[in-house]
């Protein structure tokens, strides 16, 4: 565009000139320019979604199911992500008041945020964590409050750790396990007090669960609204993207009170009106029948995540074992880079895509993601690199 | 031993020094596996999956529905394997339903598949009709679609 007389960034908003952008676009920028990367770095199934999804989308365009839906989403939607978390938690929610579906997580949290916060407080945020939970905070008029995890606690977060950084303006914990982008799970007994914490400093809780349906070994997932006396004060958000492959979709909901859950709705009337409807369509279609293809796709995620495992530890990078999403988190100090020279280094000498652990906030230095939601065969080729990367240019 | 079974039926190339991890066994465990395996015929074979169309050669394929008439003692097991040791047959299945045996055959040309099933397969004994059908094009073989366009569209970095 020609340049005009006026300083756009001078009239920008103040909270979004606070927040910086994502820190992954310069490694987008380089891998683009390659044509035989192997990208670790990539968030999102390598799955397409299910045909029979798919094709059930097709046949609803067919009948004409173009218009708008209801603010909530369609309630056979609804109905049917009751229906789930009943089945499988034993989580009993309204589907005319408790639940609102959405365009993706990432709408839903930043829904949440804007209903739930004044200006000035505090949101505590364990790190690391992915990258939308402090801008929605900053967005909102929130204070986000990081958390470090520890490596040596498989990156869970401890009441203990919590409790260093709650103070009375703190109004709300946000978790988000499985965890992207350490991959690490919180257990029942792990929850138990972090919901006595939630309890005594009486906090709103936001648990993204997007990664629940993606668990490996025998602990299943820890929903945290299925903790006892925790479904009041928690606010549930999931959606389709990862357990489905459904990430262009964009779908997802959150669930809790009626009285959140309808300021949330009110909010998104205004501003999405309602989730696209197509999508709703496959999201039913995915409950109903999707489970078959859902556990084919974890299965494959388990292979390869005891694949990269072994391989990274055996080139003697530390991590622990990942027992959820598909993220594995390893140390890369011993390489005597930074996260983020580690990152641009592999990516122009091998051309292995992957994204610094800073990304995911300052505690994740010295560590990397790498996401194992591609082929065995891309794993094991990319380990090959990695590990002519450690002989060849350390520092 | 099913989940090495999977990932071989997947990709029979598959390294051992791949297989291990995955199955959290040492190599020299999933080697003997693999040969116990092939030893108990669990394993038959390993083959290619090949699009010889698009290597250039023009291969003609028939699948014939076949009546028999069973004998007594055997069934029909002793004229399938009159018919199945022609190496012209791929494959043969027993069926359910209006015809005994599917046969498929592989040959060079119409002529030579109308031939083998003129002089081979109708005059074996016991064998009472047989319809060809001949295949025009594939689209999917084995779990494997011919001409798979969809590939991996996503962005090579995201959060």
């Amino acid at each position: 565009m020609a340049e005009t007389s006026i300083d756009w960034n001078e009239r920008l908003s103040t909270s979004v000139r606070s927040i910086a952008p994502s820190g992954i676009r310069k490694f987008f920028d380089i891998a683009a320019k390659m044509e035989d990367v192997i990208s670790l770095g990539v968030g999102e199934p390598d799955f397409v979604t299910p045909w029979p999804i798919r094709e059930s989308c097709i046949y609803g365009l067919e009948q004409g199911y173009t218009s708008y839906t209801a603010n909530r989403g369609l309630i056979e939607l609804r109905q049917e992500i009751a229906n789930m978390y009943a089945r499988e938690y034993d989580l009993h929610y309204a589907p005319d008041t408790d639940i609102l579906v959405t365009v993706g997580v990432s709408e839903a949290m930043d829904l949440a945020m804007r209903a739930l916060l004044e200006p000035g407080d505090e949101v505590l945020i364990p790190e690391p964590c992915y990258v939308s939970y402090a801008a929605c905070t900053t967005l909102a008029g929130g204070v986000p409050v990081a958390v470090p995890a520890k490596l040596e606690n498989e990156f869970r977060i401890t009441a203990a750790e919590l409790e260093q950084y709650v103070t009375p303006k703190t109004k709300v914990l946000l978790i988000g396990y499985p965890n992207n982008p350490t991959g690490a799970i919180m257990t029942r007994q792990d929850f138990e007090q972090i919901a006595d914490f939630a309890e005594q400093h009486d906090l709103i809780v936001i648990s993204d669960e997007i990664y629940g349906a993606l668990t490996y070994g025998d602990e299943p997932h820890a929903c945290f609204a299925a903790m006892p006396r925790m479904q009041e004060r928690t606010v549930l958000l999931n959606g389709f993207s990862k357990a489905y492959a459904m990430t262009g979709w964009r779908i997802g909901y959150a669930m809790g009170n009626p009285a959140i859950i309808a300021a949330m709705t009110k909010i998104h009337q205004y501003t999405m009106l309602c989730a696209p409807v197509t999508a709703q369509v496959g999201a039913i279609e995915a409950l109903r029948h999707g489970e078959k293809a859902r556990l084919k796709m974890l299965h494959e995620y388990d292979r390869r995540r005891r694949l990269i495992y072994d391989g990274l530890t055996k080139l003697g990078l530390t991590c622990f074992e990942p027992k959820g999403a598909f993220y594995i988190f390893p140390d890369i100090t011993s390489s005597g880079y930074t996260s983020d020279e580690f990152a641009e280094q592999l990516l122009q000498t091998e051309h292995v895509a992957l994204v610094p652990g800073t990304a995911f906030g300052a505690c994740g230095e010295g560590h990397v993601r790498c996401s194992y939601a591609t082929s065995i065969d891309k794993i094991s080729e990319a380990l090959t690199r990695i590990e002519h990367f450690l002989k060849h240019h350390k520092k | 031993m099913r989940e090495l079974l999977e990932l071989l039926e997947q990709d029979a190339r598959r390294p051992v020094s791949e297989l291990a991890p995955i199955l959290k066994k040492s190599e020299y465990e999933v080697e003997q596996d693999i040969k116990k395996l092939e030893k108990d015929k669990v394993i038959l074979a390993y083959n290619t999956l090949i699009d010889w169309e698009k290597f250039g050669d023009d291969h003609v394929t028939a699948m014939i529905e076949v009546n028999l008439t069973p004998e007594r003692e055997v069934g029909f097991d002793a004229i399938a394997e009159r018919i199945y040791r022609f190496d012209e047959v791929r494959t043969v299945y027993l069926m359910s339903g209006s015809f005994d045996l599917m046969v498929i055959i592989e040959g060079k040309s119409l002529r030579e598949v109308a031939n083998f099933v003129a002089k081979r397969l109708s005059t074996i004994d016991g064998v009472t009709a047989t319809r060809s059908h001949f295949m025009l094009k594939p689209y999917k073989k084995d779990g494997v679609i011919i001409h798979d366009e969809e590939r991996d569209r996503r962005l090579v970095v995201s959060p």
